[in-house]
């Protein structure tokens, strides 16, 4: 049983924690809020905070000049693409790690895990090659299978640690059952796993929506995301603070929602299930 | 513990994955280490087709004896250590509060962690512009109101600035997974040093801390190798103007700016050395773990 | 039909050699219980019959045809596993459909197997339930269920008890048996719990090692144990083993007297000791005697109303024709 807690320590705690978190989360509030300002209201000095005229013409202005909405179906299916892909490939890999290992598996799985740690910066310029010699610049096919590469190994993980989790027995009840390799992947591994599967295909669709090198380098005018929309705000022309905002709070709110579900999950993601 | 049937099957579906990861990483490696053997200046008319001049080590013995090679190295040391210090100090203390009994609590967490899902081109504009710009920025308007002259935050101060974006996005990725392991403390260990006649700061010392320490190593190990890539945040800031130029930052430069393939695939060598080091210690505590 | 026979059949995992060469019967309709003390490759046996492992070398034969290559599902056995193994995201009526299901059989007969199951299990009132929503002992009958509708050639179970609590798994017990007489299916079932062994099995396996101690029906075992270790590993309490000068007055290395053949007294007999613990069973008592000489303890069974306690003096007779004679490598002699 936990102690009582007098309710002046508690109070003390909720103050200094609300204020701190307050703190932690005012620039994205701050963004949200600008973005309902007029350019003027948005560099008024001193600052308005709240009794402004809300307004959402800079969300159709943003969408007007910059076709947001091309951008904004970019990311959606470079982040999609490259999770659903990487999925696909990694669903087989965990479970053969998990179910079947050999001596090899634990090298494997560390070998794996290395190569999500090369700098990209390192292979810049081959990669930058290949994607000419084949036609995959500025593509979204391209940018999809870069972006399925660099998180594979984090989904491999991932699913590695949640399959292990299932017990072995009801695998093999299901070979007993007559269910081939394909049924008992389809029929019994992917329904018991499909919370992990969930959680994993969250965490990669948010680190694919926000990587910020390769869809950087390696897209133009076809193929950007909003990664590299926001980017082309870096050199400004009069006023935009607003229309930056408005284009910000379009490109951080699904990941910010999406994000606040796997909490719990982004820390076996990220730690490779070394903290639970 | 299988049949030799389920044994090929599991060899034949962990193939595509290992295949793709060995291209992927065997491809280019070879292709850069092939460059840095290589006089390769593509505007000047150098390409593959026409065979590239081998130079030896000349690439290598440039990079580092280039003007601007120190102090990209001492830009990567300092942010990857200043956001480190502050993310770890602060993470701490941090996830010691938000462990504590209080209202509202899931609440504060998601105010926490919602920088770190916030994309990296975001984060720096928004900074940028609207905290530290000198004339229309929020701090600019604080400094103000105090009656302090506004800081040109990115010129004057750059490497600050630069450190308090990263930290502010790197924050919640520590406070998450020090929260996570501070649960996993016996709170009865905690009761027994209270027991013992262990004040506050003691049991900090002595009890959480070192529970920590695992956790922190971990996070300073993920993180690390994360900054010492950061990109888009110098990319969108100060383009590595005013002392920002860090290590990835400058071959990022020499690749793609100068087009001095070459050279900027030693420099790239160089910072693959680095972040192997780096990640051999994160390979031995979490291959460690697999064991457990 | 339901024949199996396992021909010189190996298992090796790395270098550890689980089971030596081996050689079993197993005809059809029999209920054959593995026994033996854990890590006696009892399992490692019944996953090797499942195909759920490959031999080493060696051969097993089902229905006289050659199954050592065969993948399990298509060995037409059916195991009740030890943690039951139910499909947690599947109600009860799709788990035991399940085995149907892939079978390609057509959706009327598995309605009808599945409701015949159910009914003789007693799980009509739960066929919608998830596995976890059920008790232990109605999560083991899923399982059986799932086993049945496939109308295997033989059963499989795996220690299928051993998560049931003491009550429920003397019902559990009585449960299979009957199902076997009904079925008259061979079923292999193993088990490190004599008790278990002795109540259910037509014929026993004792594993020791890897190795079969010994084939035989309970009273086989019982009556004449072919060497020590079956002798102390079948009964309950253990048989008492009496070495030295006692022993070598019968011409024997060894002899054994099971706790029940003895008889005891306050005044007569040629045994005597002192009782040190008494427990008092209603029905029986067991007594663990000190100081006899023969064995320490020595365990004696007698009537519920023997009234000895401890301290007590005590004399026992063993029966003559109850003595067991093992020569210095444990084996039976005459």
């Amino acid at each position: 049983m936990a102690r009582a807690v007098t309710t002046q320590r508690k109070t003390i705690n909720t103050v200094a924690a609300w204020v701190i978190g307050l703190l932690i989360f005012f620039p994205i509030l701050w963004t949200i809020l600008t973005s309902f300002k007029t350019e003027a209201q948005a560099i008024s000095d001193p600052p308005i905070f709240l009794f402004f005229d809300w307004t959402l013409e800079n969300y159709s202005v943003v969408q007007e000049r910059s076709d947001y909405m091309r951008f904004l179906w970019n990311s959606v299916i470079l982040a999609g693409g490259s999770t659903l892909l990487g999925i696909i490939i990694a669903v087989p890999a965990a479970w053969s790690m998990a179910f079947v290992p050999s001596r090899r598996t634990k090298d494997i799985l560390l070998w794996m895990l290395s190569t999500k740690m090369l700098p990209a910066v390192g292979v810049l310029y081959p990669i930058y090659l290949l994607f000419i010699q084949f036609g995959l610049l500025d593509t979204q096919l391209g940018l999809t299978l870069v972006l399925m590469l660099i998180n594979l190994p984090i989904i491999v993980w991932m699913l590695y640690t949640y399959f292990k989790e299932i017990p072995g027995e009801i695998l093999e009840a299901s070979r007993m059952d007559g269910a081939g390799l394909r049924e008992e992947i389809l029929y019994v591994l992917t329904p018991m796993a499909l919370p992990g599967i969930a959680s994993t295909v969250l965490l990669n669709f948010i680190l694919a929506w926000n990587e910020a090198f390769w869809t950087l380098n390696l897209t133009a005018a076809q193929a950007a995301p909003l990664t590299a929309f926001i980017a082309s705000y870096s050199s400004p022309e009069g006023l935009f603070f607003a229309k930056l905002s408005a284009a910000s709070t379009m490109a951080i709110a699904p990941i910010l929602i999406l994000g606040w579900f796997s909490q719990k999950q982004l820390v076996r993601g990220l730690t490779f299930g070394a903290v639970k | 513990m299988a049949t030799q049937h389920s044994r090929s099957a599991a060899r034949l579906m962990l193939a595509p994955a290992v295949i793709l990861l060995l291209g992927w990483m065997l491809v280019p490696l070879t292709m850069t280490l092939f460059f840095s053997f290589k006089k390769y200046l593509p505007m000047r008319g150098d390409s593959m087709a026409n065979g590239l001049d081998w130079v030896g080590f000349a690439n290598y013995t440039r990079f580092v004896t280039s003007s601007s090679f120190w102090p990209s190295v001492q830009t990567t040391l300092v942010i990857v250590g200043g956001v480190l210090i502050i993310t770890v100090v602060f993470g701490v203390l941090l996830a010691i509060l938000l462990d504590q009994p209080m209202w509202g609590q899931g609440m504060v967490r998601i105010f926490v962690i919602a920088p770190f899902f916030v994309m990296p081109t975001v984060s720096a504009l928004v900074w940028k512009n609207m905290f530290m710009d000198p004339v229309n920025g929020l701090l600019a308007h604080l400094w103000k109101f105090f009656g302090a002259a506004p800081v040109e935050w990115l010129s004057q101060a750059s490497m600050p600035s630069l450190i308090m974006i990263v930290s502010w996005q790197w924050l919640p990725f520590a406070t998450l997974i020090l929260l996570t392991a501070i649960q996993s403390l016996d709170s009865e260990q905690l009761e027994a040093a209270e027991m013992d006649g262990a004040p506050a700061l003691k049991r900090f010392w002595f009890i959480i801390l070192p529970h920590l320490s695992r956790a922190i190593t971990i996070v300073i190990l993920i993180q690390t190798i994360f900054l010492l890539a950061i990109f888009a945040e110098i990319f969108v800031t100060t383009g590595g103007a005013f002392g920002t130029k860090t290590l990835s930052y400058l071959i990022f430069q020499r690749v793609l700016e100068s087009q001095n393939v070459g050279l900027g695939s030693a420099g790239g060598v160089y910072a693959i050395i680095l972040a192997n080091i780096v990640a051999l210690f994160l390979m031995r505590i979490v291959g460690k773990n697999l064991d457990a | 039909m339901g024949q199996i026979t396992l021909n010189q059949v190996t298992k090796t995992f790395g270098d550890v050699n689980v089971i030596p060469p081996l050689d079993l019967e197993i005809n059809d309709g029999e209920f054959v219980v593995f026994v033996g003390p854990s890590g006696c490759g009892k399992s490692t046996l019944l996953r090797l019959i499942a195909g759920l492992e490959d031999v080493t070398s060696g051969m097993i034969q089902i229905d006289g045809s050659d199954a050592t290559t065969v993948p399990p599902a298509k060995r037409g056995l059916a195991m009740v596993f030890q943690s039951y193994a139910l499909y947690p995201h599947m109600s009860v009526r799709k788990n035991i459909a399940f085995p149907l299901k892939m079978a390609k059989m057509d959706q009327a007969e598995i309605d009808r197997r599945v409701n015949n199951a159910a009914s003789v299990l007693n799980l009509a009132d739960y066929i919608d339930r998830r596995p976890g929503q059920l008790s232990g002992g109605q999560r083991q009958r899923v399982a059986i269920g799932r086993a049945i509708v496939r109308e295997p050639a033989a059963f499989l179970f795996d220690e299928p008890l051993s998560n049931l609590d003491a009550a429920l798994r003397v019902g559990m017990r009585l449960e299979i048996s009957e199902l076997h007489k009904r079925l008259d299916t061979t079923m292999i079932y193993v088990t490190h719990d004599q008790v278990e062994a002795m109540t259910m099995a037509d014929k026993i396996v004792v594993l020791h090692g890897g190795v079969i101690e010994q084939v035989g029906s309970p009273l086989e075992l019982y009556q004449s144990p072919r060497n020590t270790f079956v002798a102390g590993f079948i009964g309950s309490p253990k048989m008492n083993f009496i070495e030295g000068a006692e022993a070598q007055k019968y011409g024997a290395h060894t002899i054994g007297i099971r706790p029940e053949h003895i008889e005891v007294s306050d005044s007569v007999g040629p045994w005597q000791g002192v009782v040190g613990v008494a427990e008092h069973l209603g029905s029986d008592t067991f007594f663990h005697i000190h100081d006899s000489g023969l064995a320490d303890p020595l365990t004696v069974r007698a009537d519920g109303e023997v009234g000895f306690s401890h301290g007590d003096r005590i004399y026992m007779t063993p029966r003559e024709d109850r003595i067991h004679k093992f020569d210095a490598q444990g084996m039976r002699i005459g």
